[in-house]
């Protein structure tokens, strides 16, 4: 019983992380129809940035902060370049770019930092708590994931540029009638995916090591996660990553080796579009002609 | 009176292909006119070149400003507020939030002019927490125009507010829009179906046949023309 909690607790703190790149995925994909392949690789290079600035001596949560600025501003300066020009495109052709978009910084990556496996050092200590149930770097993860949760819910509720962006999302020209620039909500909101994925690379970063592949899991447990939840649904993005973090880890250790937990992502993806394509929170997606 | 829009030989277009050839249109400042026409005229298409929302030929003129070329937020900027055809509430948001995106460009005084909109329409501050999709058509009709008054516009263009609804509310929504136009000092630009009423509450009328101008002038006279009451008063 013990064990099984501790992998519980254990699961949710992976999930956490899965929760946040899911919902990165889900914003991009509410504002732009375009799952963006690319969001673990932007996620990483913010990483990287991240531990530049803690080899230059910046203190963890101060690198952390200048992280998640320079990761919006990037996240905004990739919609405006890159993916306005393939807005009206195909989705393929849009898709394509999200791919050339992973593998770019995939190899920018690997030809400034190397593919050397890093250290990443964790802000959080690692000691037991109650009774050796988590651990308090566990609790940390946890406890930052629900605490940008939380900013974001209140971001998009009670603020004008938050619910802006809502409209623009649903019903861009009755948005565009308001008065709302479109085009930034847009932006914004890929700069809020690339900040929201940045704090799921550092955190993820002290377990997994940082290299860059190291988001490549991730990412697929991230779709997983946001599938299951209904890729329209910000709740559901959360919730379904926190179940995949937890049944991943359940299956990894009383089911099949750890080696093959990433086929657990696959099968619940297949598992969902088979039976649940909107899944447990999504909605049908009908479109005007 | 001095006019607040003006279409100075606009063309505008649907997709590619142009649908309005070319047409004069005015509104008078603190009138009501209305453009009539039957199905496929081009009437919404004229109201959407206005905002900026398709393509167009020739200039528009709003309070001296060239709308031509401009984008549909910055024309919203100016104070030309659409209500569009199916009303384009945001059907997944609150009642009370598509008020407050209403009120985007005036974000300062969106308070009050929120308390404004429950006085018109008190039937919305009962539904203020309800999605706007679960609105019925009148509702939804109200909510779309309090959405348009949020801005405080100069101008308000209604596309079809008649649309889908049952007559004794086509009559109370007419009512409010009398109101309204004195009440909020707004001049209105109105496209309609039910000629007879719009007729009765326009100072001035168009008529719009396959992308043209077929006959202008005060409402008055063209209610009493009779080939439009054979063709669109049906009497």
């Amino acid at each position: 019983m013990h064990q099984f909690l501790q992998q519980i607790f254990s699961g949710l703190a992976a999930g956490a992380i899965y929760a946040s790149l899911a919902l990165a995925l889900v914003m991009i994909y509410r504002a732009t129809d375009l799952v963006n392949f690319a969001q673990g690789e932007m996620a990483m290079f913010s990483t990287y940035i991240a531990w530049t600035l803690v080899n230059a001596e910046v203190p963890f949560w101060g690198a952390f902060l200048i992280t998640l600025v320079v990761s919006f501003v990037g996240g905004m300066l990739i919609e405006r370049v890159v993916i306005r020009p393939v807005e009206n495109a195909p989705v393929l052709a849009a898709v394509v770019v999200t791919i050339g978009l992973l593998l770019i910084f995939n190899s920018t990556a690997g030809w400034i930092y190397s593919y050397t496996v890093q250290d990443f050092p964790s802000p959080f200590p690692d000691r037991p708590l109650f009774g050796a149930l988590m651990t308090t770097r566990d609790l940390g993860v946890i406890a930052v994931t629900l605490a940008m949760l939380i900013l974001l819910f209140v971001f998009f509720r009670f603020t004008a540029t938050g619910l802006a962006m809502r409209a623009a999302a649903q019903n861009p020209d009755s948005a565009r009638l308001c008065g709302i620039r479109v085009g930034r909500m847009l932006a914004i909101g890929w700069g809020l995916a690339a900040a929201i994925g940045a704090t799921a690379g550092i955190m993820v970063a002290p377990v997994l090591f940082l290299d860059p592949n190291m988001m490549g899991g991730v990412l697929i447990y991230a779709f997983a996660g946001a599938l299951l939840g209904g890729i329209t649904s910000p709740v559901g993005a959360v919730v379904g990553g926190l179940i995949v973090g937890v049944t991943e880890n359940l299956v990894g250790t009383y089911l099949i080796a750890s080696q093959l937990k990433l086929t657990v992502a696959f099968a619940l993806i297949i598992l969902v579009l088979v039976f649940r394509p909107n899944g447990l929170f999504g909605t049908a997606i009908v479109r005007r002609v | 009176m001095a006019s607040i829009l003006e279409l100075r030989a606009v063309k505008a277009f649907y997709g590619q292909s142009e649908v309005v050839h070319g047409i004069d249109v005015a509104v008078e400042e603190g009138g009501m006119t209305v453009l009539l026409g039957a199905n496929g005229a081009g009437k919404t298409t004229t109201l959407r070149a206005i905002c900026g929302l398709v393509k167009s030929e020739g200039e528009i003129l709003f309070a001296g400003e060239r709308l031509d070329r401009r984008t549909t937020e910055a024309i919203a900027g100016l104070g030309v507020a659409h209500v569009p055809e199916g009303r384009g509430t945001f059907v997944g948001l609150t009642v009370e939030e598509n008020l407050r995106l209403g009120g985007y460009t005036r974000l300062s005084a969106a308070r009050e002019n929120i308390q404004r909109m429950y006085g018109y329409f008190p039937i919305l501050a009962q539904r203020r927490r309800q999605q706007a999709g679960a609105l019925s058509g009148g509702e939804q009709q109200m909510l779309a125009m309090a959405r348009a008054l949020m801005m405080s516009p100069r101008l308000l263009v209604l596309d079809e507010p008649s649309f889908g609804l049952a007559p004794r509310i086509v009559e109370d929504i007419f009512t409010i829009i009398e109101r309204i136009r004195q009440e909020e000092k707004v001049s209105v630009l109105l496209v309609e179906q039910n000629a007879s009423l719009a007729l009765e509450l326009a100072d001035h009328a168009y008529l719009l046949e396959t992308g043209y101008i077929v006959t202008s002038g005060s409402a008055k006279t063209l209610a009493d023309d009779p080939q439009i009451r054979r063709s669109y008063l049906g009497y």
